[in-house]
């Protein structure tokens, strides 16, 4: 028992000291001790300025974006009992993009702030339904990463072509950003745009891991332990539009994180989706924090995408895991 | 087939007889927004057969009316050739191709590098004056062109600091055509202060810690981009709270000719603004 509070633990004070290394980390090389102090109101006005409306929202976008893709990761690998799923796999992150480009051209984003997470919450919503009606309830392997490349494939081409249709010259620049993802000059508003989708998607999910555990042993074997799987089903679905659809109107699509962490935790609590699930989220946004102060860091001023140092890490890791795929016969 | 080859030679053997400056030639096409713009004003009425696309847009040529009177081309070589032209304008960002396959089918053409300074712009109105033989026009223009830029740069200090931030965060220094702008409209330019002489991303970071005493925004065009969400930053917007900003205004900024007087003009009166403001 005392493994996973430690586990727990550790990753705790890993999120928390990369929390503090991103607010500490940018081109202006000011001091730690003078940041802090500005942060919380001292010192001078203009980095005050800098701490509150660039670091801080970066951040906190960092930790909330990288919770919600190891949650939903790990969610969904428990739910299909397949260790391929993930959202940027199957296609949700890219329907979410799809979904928040539709949202900022068509105008409603400005008209409604709401109005972009919302649409990208939709996007990634019916991407999820359609995985799931395609790979069937159990999600066998060759359906789901089909089913997922199909959907990645036709939202990337429809955002592509949003963003080409666009009256603005640059407009078509953003397509790496909705592809790759980025957290660069994010501000509090975009906090406040989808802080309340993704808190809204945690609430929804973490209920869902007694279900998950009752899972492992078969559907028929969760019915009859007394889980409601069409109610989990709904709440599934509902919980990872609202993580993703969230993540993804402010950050763009971050692969592979959803992936990497569940399969990096897993045997460290024991393989029970019950703990992987908490875990995940705190090893995603370890994951993300993490990606985004190397990005800074290798390249500064270039803003060098989440996505290139996320799946650089994480597609070999995919190739790994689809030969032992095979070798298990799965 | 061999028509076309028989004209091309032609055309070749015709280019190689005459001498460079025997004669003005008669039929200009240019496909290149600012050697559109140097041409058109120079050139003598019924000399231009052609300008690009680009100079009919207002919102990237200062000379949108004037070539709105000509047919445009869009800088494809079987569009150019038909169009017969015994002298093609280039900018040195032209398709390189186009211009070879020109030059392959006999057609002269000259090639005009990029200006990002005042000795840059010179050079390119004499040319331009040689190329159309219209070297007296030249000659007046560049008179002109020194007189007003004179009276527009005499008396500069103090001189404020100003920062040019335009969209995806791009900023530009001395080695530039806009941080010439800059330069000669009196203020120190925050990109030379961070190392970006010739351009380059300004991270926004970066721009607030350095608190310019003017923030000159690039333009922002319909529709949305991300690229220009970060002009509307609350972080940016509490930098210029309270601060004069000027939006550069894209045909005056983009080629080097005398309009960017106009935008030396606009700038310094803003300078001038500061310096009398308490």
């Amino acid at each position: 028992m005392t493994r996973p509070r430690l586990l727990f633990a550790g990753l705790a004070a890993l999120v928390a000291a990369l929390f503090l290394a991103s607010l500490l980390t940018g081109p202006a090389g000011v001091g730690p001790g003078e940041s802090l102090a500005a942060l919380f109101g001292g010192g001078d006005d203009l980095l005050g300025l800098v701490m509150r409306e660039l670091r801080l929202p970066r951040a906190i976008l960092g930790l909330l974006v990288g919770a919600a893709l190891g949650m939903a990761g790990a969610v969904l690998q428990g739910f299909l009992r397949n260790p391929l799923a993930e959202p940027g796999l199957i296609g949700t992150s890219a329907s979410a993009a799809l979904g928040a480009v539709l949202a900022i051209q068509t105008g409603l984003s400005a008209a409604f702030p709401l109005g972009l997470p919302l649409a990208a919450l939709a996007g990634a919503g019916l991407s999820v339904l359609l995985v799931l009606a395609l790979a069937g309830p159990r999600g066998g392997t060759l359906a789901l990463i089909l089913a997922g490349i199909a959907i990645s494939a036709l939202a990337g081409a429809a955002t592509s072509l949003v963003l080409n249709l666009s009256p603005n010259p640059f407009a078509i620049n953003e397509i790496v950003f909705w592809m790759m993802g980025s957290l660069a000059d994010r501000s509090m508003l975009h906090v406040w745009i989808a802080a309340p989708f993704m808190m809204l998607g945690f609430a929804l999910l973490w209920p869902l891991r007694r279900g998950l555990e009752a899972l492992t042993l078969g559907e028929d074997a969760a019915a009859s332990s007394g889980v409601n799987l069409g109610r989990l089903r709904l709440m599934l679905v509902a919980g990872i539009a609202a993580l993703i659809g969230g993540a993804t109107a402010v950050a763009g699509t971050v692969g592979f994180v959803g992936l990497v962490v569940p399969h990096v935790l897993r045997r460290a609590v024991g393989a029970s989706p019950a703990r992987l699930v908490p875990a995940s989220a705190l090893g995603g946004a370890a994951t993300v924090l993490a990606a985004d102060i190397a990005v800074r860091l290798i390249a500064p001023g270039r803003d060098l995408k989440l996505g290139v140092l996320t799946a650089l890490v994480g597609a070999p890791f995919f190739l790994h895991l689809i030969l032992k795929t095979r070798r298990e016969g799965l | 087939m061999v028509g076309r080859l028989f004209l091309a030679a032609g055309l070749l053997l015709a280019g190689l007889a005459l001498p460079a400056a025997a004669e003005a030639p008669r039929r200009v096409l240019s496909m290149n927004l600012c050697t559109d713009q140097l041409a058109l004003m120079l050139a003598a009425p019924g000399q231009m057969v052609s300008v690009s696309y680009l100079a009919q847009d207002p919102t990237a040529s200062a000379m949108a009316v004037e070539a709105g009177r000509l047919p445009v081309n869009h800088g494809l070589a079987e569009e150019i050739f038909l169009a017969q032209p015994d002298l093609v304008l280039a900018g040195a960002w032209s398709t390189p191709e186009t211009v070879r396959l020109l030059e392959r089918l006999g057609i002269a053409v000259e090639v005009f590098p990029i200006e990002t300074d005042i000795a840059g712009i010179r050079a390119n109105i004499r040319r331009m004056g040689e190329v159309l033989g219209r070297e007296p026009q030249a000659r007046a223009m560049l008179a002109r062109f020194d007189a007003d830029l004179a009276r527009l740069t005499d008396g500069q200090d103090p001189r404020p600091r100003a920062a040019l931030y335009m969209a995806n965060g791009y900023s530009a220094g001395r080695d530039s055509l806009a941080g010439q702008i800059v330069d000669l409209a009196g203020f120190d330019n925050v990109a030379d202060e961070l190392g970006l002489p010739s351009g380059g991303v300004l991270a926004l970071e970066s721009l607030l810690l350095s608190d310019p005493d003017l923030l000159i925004e690039g333009r922002r065009y319909d529709g949305h981009a991300r690229a220009q969400e970060m002009l509307e930053h609350p972080a940016l917007r509490a930098l210029s709270r309270g601060k004069p900003a000027q939006v550069i205004s894209d045909p005056d900024w983009i080629c080097g000719n005398p309009h960017i007087l106009r935008a030396v003009a606009e700038l310094r009166d803003a300078r001038l603004a500061l310096r009398d403001a308490p």
